[in-house]
């Protein structure tokens, strides 16, 4: 069956209330999702006070704050802080976001930090996305062509290279896909909305000579058609680019192409 | 990880390969959502008109020839629509193989048992034998 309940090991407890700073007026209530590989307990959701006079107004601020001030071993990735490489992508307030482009502001009483749901967790807020990537691999995200390549470049026209927008804009943070209950369920056949994604862009980028085998490499009850089109993964990404649109017209395109 | 295959990421990924169906499953589910918006209306109307006749009424009514083919088509759509609705849900939520298995073979052997059955009661009406 599918698992509704987590298994015992991964039970979340009540974790440790770390002192808030003294002196300090103007504290805001962070509770954050522990786990540590290394000494087997349960997952634990530890309190944070952090200074709000003291960092900017990002979630992602509030977490780097508290590794620099309370805890340095509370672990989670980051690089860019612009919303432009998706290293932070993590649950945040029961929605999956990027914790540098959510404002603190938006979110009521204490801000609640969960790793991606559904992904094997390394640490902490860190999701073990492997399998996201290799289904990333799978589509085969790079022109393919038979042509021999022109002297200078493969020419597109301004209307063909406006059909990539709203898709080549994907940094594959993987808040689609994991906030897909489809995805969860079958994460190791259905490809989930990040993967689906790419594969239109590719399927419909214009100096592409591999239309045909693309679909066919998609033509699986599992990979593309599990979407129910719940469109949960539109809501979730951080990007406001829209991965159902694209997968409803892939599946348009397998009826095209077979059907009508 | 202990007990974790040691094949790469992407052939975990790339699994048994695509299956080169799909697009019938899903196109047929269409087909036939589309189809029960007018049969679905037309066999309420036609079971709101039985109720109450006695049962040589009820026999004519559902026998006659207009009436019985939209019930059959109501009837094929229904559980054909069953059917593909029914497998997707015990795909996504039976994950024990034994299981799910069994319980596929089950709703297609359901599914026909009842478009069957249903079809040989219209027919019986129909034909009177």
């Amino acid at each position: 069956m599918v698992e509704f309940t987590l298994p015992k090991n991964s039970r979340v407890t009540e974790g440790k209330v770390w002192p808030s700073p003294q002196g300090v007026n103007n504290l805001r209530e962070f509770k954050i999702y522990r786990w540590n590989p290394d000494d087997g307990k349960n997952p634990q959701v530890d309190t944070y006070s952090v200074n709000l006079d003291d960092y900017g107004p990002m979630v992602l601020d509030g977490l780097i704050w508290i590794k620099n001030n309370i805890d340095p071993t509370m672990t989670f990735r980051r690089s860019c802080r612009e919303g432009i490489c998706g290293s932070c992508a993590m649950n945040i307030d029961g929605q999956n976001t990027l914790a540098c482009t959510k404002d603190m502001a938006e979110v009521k009483g204490a801000i609640r930090v969960y790793p991606l749901p559904h992904q094997p967790v390394a640490k902490d807020l860190v999701p073990d996305l492997t399998n996201f990537f290799a289904q990333h691999a799978l589509i085969q995200p790079w022109l393919q062509t038979e042509t021999p390549p022109p002297e200078k470049e493969w020419k597109q026209s301004r209307e063909d290279r406006e059909k990539l927008d709203g898709l080549y804009e994907c940094i594959l943070c993987a808040c689609c896909s994991t906030s897909c209950p489809e995805y969860w369920w079958n994460p190791d056949r259905y490809l989930g909305p990040a993967a689906l994604l790419h594969a239109y862009r590719w399927v419909i980028d214009s100096r592409d000579e591999a239309t045909g085998e693309r679909l066919d490499q998609l033509e699986d009850p599992f990979r593309l058609f599990r979407c129910v089109t719940i469109l949960n993964c539109s809501k979730a990404c951080p990007k406001s680019l829209n991965p159902a649109k694209a997968i409803a017209e892939l599946k348009k395109l397998m009826v095209e192409r077979q059907k009508i | 990880m202990k007990g974790e295959s040691i094949r790469t990421p992407l052939a975990k990924a790339r699994g048994l390969g695509a299956a080169k169906s799909g697009t019938d499953h899903w196109w047929e589910q269409r087909l036939t959502s589309i189809a029960l918006v007018p049969l679905t209306f037309a066999a309420v109307v036609i079971v709101i008109a039985v109720v109450g006749r006695n049962h040589a009424a009820v026999a004519q009514i559902l026998g006659s020839p207009l009436v019985a083919i939209i019930m059959l088509l109501f009837i094929f759509s229904t559980t054909f629509h069953m059917k593909l609705g029914a497998q997707s849900v015990i795909e996504d939520y039976i994950h024990s193989k034994p299981l799910k298995t069994a319980m596929l073979i089950g709703n297609s052997f359901l599914c026909i048992v009842l478009w069957l059955a249903c079809t040989f009661a219209i027919l019986k009406l129909s034909f009177g034998v």
